[in-house]
């Protein structure tokens, strides 16, 4: 269940923490087989208990509690924006219209075709570059309307 | 005013982040020193002590004193770990730090270790923070081939690995015993204390924790003295801080300067206000801390003891500047509704609280609010505040109390008019 790229990548972070301490590296395990799948499934999940001896419930419980892990099927990208308080001084009201209206959908949603994820974050800590929003772990900021196409248009 | 002398001292080099740039303003020449000639910690401690550094995370410790809370000679494993999850709306500096001066946070990283004779240290890097981690893994390598990091380092005797982790996206684990929970590899739910993470940390283990900012200011105070660092601030308000600088100014930023700077004098580096609109309120401190009206906060020097006088916090030093067009209902409600989702769900209070707090303030902010709610608000913030294992609770109750104290008239004409007061 677990190819082989995610178990080298397990191993990897294993190797940072006590022998003994094998469920320390659950939150990169689970990062490991989410970028395999997309999402973590209930058997992905049972997987990664197994691998490092942890009850599954154990591991539900990490990847419902943390944000960037996802536990239904979500597009190919993932649009994460920042409505915080910075962000919304900056007016990111005018970019979160303008992308539902692009997109067609609203937060949490899916577009039909399966490439984009809208999501509401918290702060990204790019205040200083409010408005922002990430994707894929790049953050972009200083966002115009303009931006945004620019940067939807340059994505599968 | 000199500025972006300690933390961000390497910003204005080619490439920042380098080694190269890092040991051309003297990195890794106070490691060097120290193991040549076998400093002390105690020496150190000293100098940490007269510098008068406080922890930068928010809750403004004395480092030199919390790092004497370990006693070196204990037996067993002893830790050392970064809080490098910087979520606090309104804080960029950490996220800057590890971007562009990551060397420094190691150097200083392995000096407590030094103190401390840890021989293991985690710096656990907010899960969105992909370059901040990517910059620290290459620094790492970096210190690795210099042999400043791992075994009998240069010849030393004195053991020392430092590895880089990377949360999942969880604000309370800035707190820092979820922050524990979270590297060993749990729901982050913030411990009870007593017992202390000196005593009782990772893996049980005594550990010392302070912010990336902290780390990084002590490579530089042992460089050019206790007192060099001291100076450069106030009295029991030592040296430089870095101000994260939002909203509505011209250039929003980094600017590291010396505690005590005028409140006004931060602003105009900011470039003073964004289309010249007048300033209504500044947050000084990241959105937990109270809010404080124009008025006062342009009488204000920029420290902990100034900021606290005032009536508000220094907290992680972000500054959210606010114009006087600004519906500041709205803006509280943005902040509950923040605390709400952030809450770990752990204790009653702040599960519940957070959740009220929020739904009262986005039924006024939709217009369908009464004069009771503010009453209301009040009153579930008071229930909060100190009733909860971690400070997430005050953090959620600080804002509310505060915009009431000083806006309540905007609040009440929002609910009379069911529109706001401002932007209507």
């Amino acid at each position: 269940m677990i190819s082989p790229e995610a178990k080298a990548e397990i191993e990897h972070w294993l190797k940072k923490f006590p022998p003994e301490q094998r469920q320390s590296a659950v939150i990169p395990a689970l990062k490991a087989v989410q970028k395999d799948n997309g999402w973590l499934s209930r058997e992905m999940m049972d997987s990664v208990a197994a691998y490092l001896g942890m009850s599954p419930i154990a591991v539900y419980e990490v990847a419902s509690f943390y944000t960037l892990f996802d536990t239904s099927p979500v597009g190919r990208h993932k649009i994460a924006v920042c409505t915080n308080i910075s962000c919304m001084l900056r007016n990111c009201d005018d970019i979160v219209q303008h992308l539902k209206k692009r997109l067609g959908i609203d937060w949490g949603q899916t577009t039909p075709d399966g490439r984009f994820t809208l999501q509401e974050v918290e702060c990204l800590a790019a205040c200083g570059g409010a408005p922002a929003m990430q994707i894929a772990g790049d953050c972009h900021e200083n966002l115009t309307l303009k931006k945004v196409d620019a940067i939807l248009d340059a994505l599968e | 005013m000199l500025i972006n002398q300690v933390c961000l001292r390497t910003l204005n080099l080619d490439q920042p982040w380098s080694l190269e740039s890092y040991q051309s303003v003297g990195g890794y020449s106070v490691w060097r020193r120290i193991l040549a000639e076998k400093v002390t910690p105690e020496a150190i401690l000293a100098e940490l002590k007269l510098s008068s550094l406080r922890g930068r995370g928010g809750a403004g410790f004395p480092t030199g004193l919390k790092w004497s809370f370990i006693s070196r000679n204990s037996p067993g494993q002893k830790y050392v770990l970064c809080n490098a999850d910087e979520g606090e709306p309104g804080t960029f500096k950490d996220r800057d730090i590890l971007r562009f001066n990551p060397h420094q946070v190691i150097e200083g990283m392995i000096i407590a270790a030094y103190v401390m004779n840890a021989s293991v240290g985690y710096n656990y890097v907010r899960g969105e923070f992909s370059e901040s981690f990517k910059r620290v893994e290459h620094a790492l390598q970096e210190t690795r081939e210099l042999g400043l990091i791992g075994k009998n380092i240069l010849g030393s005797g004195f053991d020392f690995e430092l590895h880089n982790l990377a949360g999942a996206g969880a604000y309370i684990c800035g707190e820092e015993t979820a922050l524990m929970e979270s590297i060993e590899g749990k729901k982050a739910l913030p411990r009870f204390k007593p017992p202390f993470p000196a005593n009782f940390g990772i893996y049980g283990r005594p550990t010392t924790i302070n912010n990336v900012e902290t780390f990084a200011s002590v490579p530089v105070i042992l460089q050019h003295g206790g007192r060099w660092f001291l100076d450069m601030g106030t009295a029991n308000n030592g040296g430089t801080k870095v101000f994260s600088v939002s909203g509505h100014v011209n250039k929003p930023g980094n600017y590291e300067v010396p505690l005590g700077t005028p409140f006004k004098t931060l602003l105009e580096l900011a470039g003073g206000m964004l289309n010249g609109d007048k300033l209504k309120a500044v947050i000084p401190g990241g959105s937990s801390v109270p809010i404080l009206p124009a008025n006062i906060i342009m009488d204000t020097n920029m420290d902990y003891d100034s900021l606290s006088k005032a009536g508000s916090m220094l907290g992680a030093g972000s500054v959210i500047v606010i114009g006087e067009k600004t519906c500041l209902v709205k803006v509280l409600a943005r902040i509950s509704h923040f605390y709400y989702e952030e809450s770990c769900g752990q204790c009653t209070p702040c599960r519940e609280g957070t959740g009220w707090l929020a739904r009262v303030l986005a039924r006024i902010v939709a217009g369908e609010g009464k004069i009771a709610d503010l009453d209301l608000l009040v009153s579930v913030a008071g229930k909060i505040a100190g009733r909860t294992i971690c400070a997430l609770g005050d953090a959620a109750a600080m804002p509310v109390q505060s915009f009431l104290k000083h806006f309540r008239d905007e609040f009440e004409y929002h609910i009379i008019h069911q529109r706001s007061k401002v932007t209507a």
